[in-house]
């Protein structure tokens, strides 16, 4: 394996915290990047710990494009290059499109799409200059589905759909791929309220994916056997979108 | 701390850096990166290797209507300053 880590943003719970522990099983040191939740990420990085794993928790809100210099800084002091990067960081902020906030609105594109475009630039550069990396970006199936409510969170989502396959593209001859994960109806915090509107049966499978699923795909997609994998988007969703 | 940037080291890091990045024949000042066939994505690598070593940072626009190798030398040594 590289000598490097792996970053993964927001990951105090839900999928960013089951990817996170998922590369660490896989061996990557662990950048484990919170905002709010330190408790949720010292957790996080002790559960690793215990494990066998090697974790750091790191705070900072990937909006804020300083605080992206200094989490990366943190990371490589600790660990050397981040050479596995999950952007997993995001948020929601339902309404129907003509009641939608500006504010509403410009928090979701930053978030979701916004930092995470940020937060891929500072990392490419090392990964570029030692001819490996993984960058998986947090999708959802909402970016290629309609989902009524959403208008917001789906245009990120779309965008972070668009941007992986142009990035992927820019960078692929020096071995670093550049692929997105487009969860279904995954029951976690930032979910919570969403699956009460007979949702569950719209779904194949009958029931809702869970963190661990999504994340053993963020595993794969950066592990070796992936090498070849790029610019896709692997859509995780008990069938959902099929 | 950053090395000194001086025309010869900044020069000698530019030339090493093209090399590593598969510039093709001989390297001069007066090369152009079409001849050496360096591309964009070489040049962000390039621009890189410059920031590790001198830390000047080099963004798309200002290198982007740069064509020979001198010019980014001169570029780096002038921001250096």
């Amino acid at each position: 394996m590289a000598e490097g880590c792996a970053l993964v943003t927001g990951s105090a719970r839900g999928i960013g915290a089951a990817s996170a522990m998922a590369l660490a099983e896989s061996g990557w040191p662990v950048a484990i990047n919170y905002r709010s939740d330190a408790g949720g990420a010292e957790g996080v990085a002790e559960a690793i710990g215990a494990a066998g794993g090697e974790a750091v928790a790191i705070q900072a809100d990937v909006c804020d494009p300083d605080a992206v210099g200094e989490l990366f800084r943190a990371a490589e002091e600790r660990f050397g290059p981040v050479l596995v990067l999950i952007n997993n960081a995001g948020m929601r902020a339902d309404g129907l499109a003509p009641q939608l906030g500006d504010d509403e609105w410009e928090r979701v594109l930053e978030t979701n799409l916004s930092a995470a475009f940020r937060v891929t630039r500072r990392a490419l550069k090392p990964m570029i200059r030692a001819r490996f990396g993984r960058v998986v970006n947090i999708a959802s199936v909402v970016g290629l589905r309609a989902n009524a409510g959403q208008a917001n969170y789906a245009a990120s989502k779309a965008g972070l759909i668009g941007f992986t396959k142009t990035v992927a593209v820019e960078v692929a001859r020096r071995g670093v791929t550049v692929n997105a994960v487009a969860p279904g109806f995954v029951e976690t915090q930032l979910t919570d309220g969403v699956g009460n509107n007979g949702l569950l049966e719209s779904i194949p499978a009958r029931r809702p994916g869970t963190a661990e699923e999504i994340a053993s795909c963020v595993r794969f997609l950066a592990s070796e056997d992936a090498s070849y994998v790029t610019g896709t988007t692997l859509t995780v969703d008990g069938g959902l979108s099929a | 701390m950053p090395a000194q940037a001086t025309a010869e080291s900044v020069e000698q890091v530019i030339f090493n850096g093209l090399k590593e990045v598969g510039a093709e024949g001989e390297i001069s000042r007066d090369s152009s990166f079409e001849e050496l066939d360096v591309d964009s994505l070489d040049l962000v690598e390039v621009a890189q290797i410059v920031e590790d070593e001198f830390g000047v940072e080099l963004q798309g626009e200002d290198v982007k209507d740069l064509t020979t190798v001198g010019q980014v030398i001169d570029l780096v040594v002038a921001r250096s300053q």
